[in-house]
């Protein structure tokens, strides 16, 4: 039972507190706020799984806490109301190359940075720190345009294309991704490194060998970050893609039509796009908040 | 044996920089670096620092539809563009000045309730208590959700007729007269600043919970001898010790907020409410339904310089707190 317990509690847990016993004031405060919270985190969720269960007549007209009747026939409708599978496959190529391309680059750069000293360093990061801060608008018509130029000029067709997109993507994880992987670098310690450099291995075969391996956490955490911001990406989606290459995000609106709105199909839908991230963040969370603590907290 | 087996990982990179191999090995140790940070490097500059020129550019042209094939041709116009995004008495200008100020209000009221949320949700949950564990991983769960599924779904609770929100606070609290709208006029802003304050405050509740980490346990232990109570604890010694990772939180939800299209665009569409008309999707409305990127990229170009000027103000004055409180 004990061994249980422990193995529920989430081991990056932080440390109780403090070592007196907690007054009632903050006891109640705390249970008061938690319940709170609680409801307004959980109220979308449990609408999005209740209106998924429901006959479309329950989600047409006013709202019921209790459905008329459950029913899993808009998990059957979803995939032939509007090509899912297709725009789910077309997420999944997407968000999956942006994030092996952006982890295996932040590798590189992190390293680089973490471990050597060269002219232009200090220009490089900020440069590519600040970037983040770049509103999104910004890039979309320039981008926009220099793509479809590229294509113009080249036969490469970027616009449109699942290419454009991966490439897009991946380097909006890519400055976060590079920043987090100095700080999780940075702790591991050079003596291990330098004594593989030592060893006869190259600079390359050092990354791989010894700093990868024990950066493992920081590089699961970067690499779930990269699959979120592809996978949940919506203006880049609404403008660079076409029929064939459209993803989730913008493929979710086609449950809208002139006559319906069909709310628990969309529902089931949401659902069925959500699980796979969320499944993947939970499990993978504590190595998220760890790499935050190596990278940003300092 | 091992060894023989592992060679070829070893040596595979090093043939693949081909001619370099020759080099003396000092030269290649300085080249080394730049050559790791090249991809990175030729990536920022495609994707993020040429469209930033171009962008630039493109502000200073008269860029309508007849020229998205080729910009380059498009006739050059001076500054008309930003004298048209600035001229406040023209509807152009008034529209843009309208929404600046929406999202400023947005912005704020956001950033402001997501670190109060996240940073006493981060306190009350550092000390070990039945259902934490689980009450940490539901709470990150807006964080992981793809923000289109989580704001359709507040789409759906905001509707006017059928929608959870209408049915609870009319139909059976009786706070309202009539069902009011949501989605349209005046209540956007609210509906719109609920989810992302929804969407938002975990990441402010992630980070602060890292930082909690690194407070050692032993200030607690010096005050709690010297007689402080839980709530002097948190005062004294938790709040100060936030201050650093706050000023960097601060400064990311405040972009991210500022810059945030992905929240109006799937809870209004293409259009938003004047009420609610972020800037973001301001420009996109004002350069893709006209088709006029010239004045679209001006727009964003003066964004640009406004939260670079933000920026650098808030680095320098907490910049300066920092050295002030060290001497």
């Amino acid at each position: 039972m004990s061994s249980l317990r422990m193995a529920v509690r989430p081991r990056g847990a932080a440390k109780p507190r403090s070592p007196m016993a907690a007054p009632r004031s903050f006891l109640w405060s705390r249970r008061i706020f938690l319940t709170l919270l609680t409801g307004f985190v959980l109220l979308p969720v449990f609408v999005m799984v209740s209106s998924s269960l429901k006959p479309l007549e329950d989600v047409s007209g006013k709202f019921r806490w209790m459905p008329s009747g459950l029913t899993i026939r808009p998990y059957i409708d979803i995939w032939k109301t509007v090509p899912l599978a297709k725009y789910f496959m077309n997420s999944l190529i997407v968000a999956g190359a942006a994030t092996v391309c952006s982890v295996v680059i932040a590798v590189f750069a992190a390293y680089a940075v973490s471990r050597y000293q060269f002219r232009g360093k200090r220009v490089f990061t900020v440069t590519v720190l600040s970037t983040q801060m770049f509103p999104g608008i910004l890039f979309l018509l320039p981008l926009f345009l220099m793509y479809v130029n590229i294509g113009n000029a080249t036969g490469i067709a970027l616009f449109g294309s699942r290419a454009g997109l991966i490439l897009t993507y991946l380097t909006f994880s890519l400055p976060f991704s590079i920043w987090m992987l100095i700080g999780y670098f940075d702790s591991v310690p050079r003596d291990l490194d330098e004594a593989a450099l030592v060893d006869g291995c190259g600079p390359i075969g050092a990354l791989f060998r010894v700093v990868v391996p024990a950066a493992i956490p920081g590089i699961v955490a970067v690499a779930v970050y990269a699959f979120m911001t592809a996978w949940g990406e919506v203006l880049f989606a609404s403008v660079m893609t076409n029929e064939g290459t459209r993803t989730l995000a913008i493929g979710l609106q086609g449950y809208s039509t002139q006559n319906d709105v069909y709310w628990n199909q969309i529902m089931a839908a949401s659902l069925v796009v959500s699980v796979p991230v969320v499944a993947g963040f939970l499990l993978l969370q504590r190595y998220l908040v760890a790499g935050l603590t190596a990278g940003a907290v300092k | 044996m091992v060894q023989d087996a592992k060679e070829p990982s070893v040596t595979a990179p090093e043939t693949e920089r081909g001619p370099r191999r020759r080099r003396p090995g000092r030269l290649r140790r300085i080249s080394l670096p730049y050559l790791l940070l090249l991809p990175a490097l030729l990536l920022e500059i495609l994707v993020h620092l040429l469209p930033i020129v171009i962008g630039g550019v493109m502000s200073f042209k008269e860029l309508t539809q007849f020229f998205i094939r080729d910009w380059g041709a498009a006739p050059w116009s001076g500054l008309d563009n930003y004298e048209i995004a600035v001229d406040f008495d023209a509807p152009v200008g008034e529209a843009l000045l309208h929404s600046f100020f929406v999202t400023c209000a947005f912005t704020l009221l956001s950033v402001g309730l997501c670190w109060l949320i996240g940073t006493a949700a981060a306190i009350y949950l550092q000390e070990t208590f039945k259902g934490r564990g689980i009450l940490r991983a539901l709470f990150l769960v807006p964080y992981a959700l793809p923000v289109y599924a989580a704001v359709i779904t507040w789409g759906f609770m905001f509707q006017r007729d059928n929608g959870l929100i209408n049915h609870v606070l009319h139909d059976q609290l009786g706070l309202t007269d009539s069902a009011p709208f949501w989605l349209i006029g005046d209540n956007s802003f609210v509906a719109l600043l609920t989810v992302s304050v929804w969407k938002g405050w975990p990441f402010a509740f992630l980070i602060m919970m890292a930082g909690l980490q690194n407070i050692p346990r032993e200030m607690y232990e010096a005050a709690a001898l010297d007689g402080a109570g839980m709530w002097q604890q948190i005062r004294r010694i938790t709040l100060p010790s936030l201050r650093p990772v706050n000023q960097v939180l601060v400064l990311v939800l405040f972009l991210w907020t500022f810059n945030d299209f992905n929240t109006p665009f799937v809870l209004f569409g293409r259009s938003a409410p004047e009420a609610a008309d972020l800037i973001s999707i301001h420009i996109y409305q004002s350069s893709f339904a006209t088709w006029n990127f010239g004045t679209g990229s001006a727009m964003s170009v003066l964004l640009l310089l406004f939260l670079l000027a933000v920026t650098g103000v808030y680095l320098w004055v907490t910049s300066r707190e920092r050295k002030s409180v060290h001497v």
